[in-house]
């Protein structure tokens, strides 16, 4: 395979998170007008000027990217609809990057939104894929919640890991949550409150699963000299990755795309695992934070547990990792979850973080990791991004 | 291991009636390949027929070739349970009234990964054998059973959830006076029914073997008459409301084919007993039925219809007699939809000649009544929704699915 292209002289910049809320009247194109709206003053260009747009949402209803050009009153001559959930904020990262790279577009507005109406959650469970139709939701109906059950457990049998393990990870996340003032969960948690939770799907308890919400995340991917003209504080693209079905034979998934990928990820971005400074996971479900710390090579494949065991996961941790509660605390605003690491990544690094900022943060990874087709999640992305 | 069920108490008539509920029912047009084997009892998966691969969930190309030629054939269905989870909660409200829900994957040695219902007697690493089923809502699902039956093993909760099992049900037979109802009565009574209503029109007129009918335990004789509204109306107000399985014995057996017989009197009788019998008992007891399909143990659970097999394809030498039955089966069709929301099962039990007085000319093979009886019975307990009793139709439905037109002609000479 011949190496890839370096992203020289692309950059992500205005990263907007808007204010998650539980249950929203409004619409999807609501909540990503409103993002859009925000990051276009928070670039201080005219939405006109956006000449690029990528886009992802699972409640949009009949309507797609194209749909909401006309809707939003946007022209772009760069467009594309990314429907891959938790892996969707990498995914657009790196298609905007490339076509900014080309000259394709110089402005793109990378989004994702959704709404959450009181029964949206379990309208989207029952038609989320054919598979999920045919083979899953029928099967008691537990969701993502139920499926990511069986891998945990699965998971728990292959290689040790405890509850005490994973409540660890979601103990340090609502630590982290505490100073968002937005997140979903803003009560202190402790140990003894995850392991008596009560149960949602054997082995997952309560404080394992995320909460659904309505919400949007934003930002803009265009050269480097466009952020610096815009006065814009700035984070360079070192690599990314993006793998979709990865070993389709493994009986229950205990490992992502990531394990195919990594090698690649941390030689283009010419650094080393140890290098970064923090790490936003995909964390629908502590055993796929996990995962990512292994198959990402932070520790060895199975080391997972051990690797939990003597890290500290809070802002000021040895490990700092889902700084702003992720989606376990912060809330899980449908696809928008899928960007929620990256903005506050680069927030962190461009040192305008909502809660508790990370000491001198240089370099930071991203991964993300979505949709659940059938008994595991099929897409997985990560990017290495540093200071600009 | 399974508790036995324990016999329900009589219903206190103040409670509400639990209302029907069932999973969704919604299915791709190619998972309805699971749909025509759970409804008969087999176990099937799509299997390529360029490179062999077997594969679940229902694709419309091989992900190993590619190949769009991937039709559902019987396959191995022994496997292992490689990990299990109890779904505390649901979005669904049926299962949201059922949980602790128990769901887990398992690998079957033909190679997929299921996920499905678990049978209570099976266990994380343990050894399996999936089965096919139809739920509440007559939609296809997956459950794994013990490798070996255990003892109670009808008796759990989410298995009898997919099944018709007469066992502490109360069954009506509709006529009693046949050899088949008389056979009917017997094997629901063994099988462990509360109650045996049986039919009998006039109940004044004797008739053979009512002694014995009498003495099967649980059999309570009832008047009816299905040829009769009011008798059928009557009858449905009596014990409407405790009648969980309906199996329609009425029969009306005549030689003759469509252009030999003079005039419509014959005919006229026997779409009275077969087809407006039918209609009247659907009417009657249809909505009772439909209403209680979540009545705790006892909950109305299934319609049986006997049904010659040349409903399927007329035999002319009993021409115009098919012709009623192919309108019985045409009914039932519709009343498999109008009783699905309520959970209740249509059961069509195809069979060829019986051995009656009415099939006396006809050589065999033919099927013995009680064969029958036990075949209907066996069905239900298994949850089927379409089985074929007997040599003869077996033989109609294989040689259908081949040529139907070969079948036409063959039966016509």
């Amino acid at each position: 395979m011949s190496a890839r292209l370096a992203y020289d002289g692309v950059v992500a910049c205005a990263p907007v998170t808007l204010p998650y809320r539980r249950y929203s009247v409004n619409s999807a194109h609501w909540w990503i007008g409103r993002a859009l709206h925000d990051l276009t003053h928070a670039a201080g260009i005219r939405p006109q000027e956006l000449d690029g747009l990528i886009l992802s949402s699972f409640t949009l209803g009949a309507d797609t990217a194209v749909g909401m050009t006309q809707h939003l009153g946007l022209s772009p001559r760069w467009l594309d609809h990314v429907p891959m959930g938790g892996a969707s904020g990498v995914v657009a990262l790196r298609r905007a990057a490339r076509a900014v790279q080309c000259g394709d577009a110089d402005l793109v507005a990378c989004v994702a939104g959704d709404t959450n109406h009181v029964d949206s959650f379990r309208k989207t469970l029952s038609t989320f894929s054919r598979f999920a139709q045919d083979a899953v939701y029928p099967y008691g109906s537990g969701g993502a919640n139920a499926s990511f059950a069986l891998i945990t457990k699965n998971y728990m049998n292959l290689y040790g890991a405890k509850r005490e393990d994973f409540g660890k990870l979601c103990v340090a996340q609502r630590d982290n949550a505490l100073s968002i003032p937005f997140a979903m969960m803003k009560k202190p948690l402790t140990l003894d409150e995850y392991m008596d939770a009560r149960p949602i799907s054997d082995p997952l308890h309560l404080f394992d699963c995320v909460m659904p919400c309505a919400g949007a995340e934003a930002l803009l991917v265009c050269r480097e000299e466009t952020a610096k003209a815009l006065g814009l504080p700035a984070v360079r693209v070192l690599a990314t990755i993006e793998r979709h079905n990865a070993f389709p034979d493994d009986p229950i998934q205990y490992r992502g795309g990531w394990a195919l990928d990594a090698g690649e990820l941390w030689q283009m971005a010419g650094v080393t695992p140890d290098e970064v400074d923090v790490l936003e996971t995909y964390d629908d479900y502590p055993v796929i934070v996990t995962m990512q710390f292994e198959d990402l090579g932070f520790c060895a494949k199975g080391e997972g547990p051990d690797f939990i065991r003597s890290h500290t996961f809070t802002a000021d941790g040895s490990f700092p990792h889902n700084t702003s509660g992720g989606q376990l605390s912060a809330g899980q605003a449908g696809a928008a979850g899928g960007y929620l690491g990256l903005t506050e990544a680069m927030r962190q690094l461009i040192r305008k973080p909502i809660g508790k900022p990370i000491a001198d943060a240089k370099l930071a990874a991203v991964s993300g990791f979505g949709m659940i087709n059938y008994d595991r999640g099929l897409s997985s992305g990560a990017a290495v991004l540093a200071r600009a | 291991m399974v508790k036995p069920l324990v016999k329900p108490k009589r219903k206190n008539p103040l409670k509400k009636t639990r209302q029907p509920l069932y999973p969704q029912a919604v299915r791709s047009r190619t998972a309805h390949g699971l749909t025509l084997a759970g409804a008969q009892g087999r176990f099937e998966l799509q299997k390529c027929t360029e490179c062999a691969h077997v594969f679940y969930p229902p694709r419309d190309a091989c992900p190993k070739c590619l190949s769009p030629r991937v039709p559902f054939v019987p396959v191995d269905n022994r496997a292992t349970l490689l990990a299990e989870t109890s779904i505390h909660a649901s979005t669904d409200p049926y299962f949201r009234e059922r949980t602790p829900w128990r769901a887990g994957l398992s690998k079957l040695d033909c190679g997929p990964v299921v996920l499905s219902h678990l049978h209570e007697d099976v266990r994380e690493g343990e050894r399996v054998r999936l089965e096919l089923k139809l739920d509440k809502g007559g939609a296809p699902v997956i459950i794994a059973l013990p490798a070996r039956d255990t003892e109670h093993m009808a008796d759990d909760p989410q298995l009898r959830e997919m099944t018709c099992d007469p066992k502490f049900r109360r069954v009506l037979i509709t006529d009693g006076r046949t050899a088949v109802g008389q056979a009917m009565a017997k094997a629901f009574s063994d099988a462990g029914a509360t109650l045996v209503f049986v039919g009998i029109a006039d109940p004044w007129k004797p008739f053979p073997g009512q002694d014995a009918l009498r003495a099967i335990p649980n059999v309570e004789i009832v008047p009816l008459d299905v040829t009769d509204t009011e008798s059928v109306t009557e009858q449905a107000e009596q014990n409407g409301g405790r009648v969980d399985i309906l199996v329609n014995t009425a029969e009306h057996v005549r030689s003759g084919g469509v252009m030999q017989r003079h005039g419509l009197t014959v005919a006229r009788e026997e779409m009275d007993v077969r087809y407006f019998g039918l209609m009247r008992l659907a009417q009657a007891f249809g909505p009772g039925m439909r209403a209680r399909g979540a009545d705790g143990v006892n909950s109305a659970t299934a319609f049986v219809n006997l049904l010659s097999v040349h409903a399927l394809m007329n035999w002319p030498a009993y021409g115009a007699y098919s012709a009623a039955e192919a309108a019985c089966l045409s009914a039932a069709q519709c009343l498999r939809a109008e009783l699905r929301p309520g959970g209740v099962k249509v059961l069509n039990v195809f069979f060829g000649p019986i051995e009656t007085e009415w099939f006396q000319t006809v050589p065999p093979p033919k099927v013995a009544p009680a064969a029958l009886a036990r075949s209907v019975v066996n069905a239900l307990q298994r949850g089927l929704e379409d089985v074929f009793v007997g040599d003869i139709a077996e033989d109609v439905r294989a040689r259908l699915a081949v040529n139907p037109k070969a079948l036409e002609r063959e039966l016509g000479s």
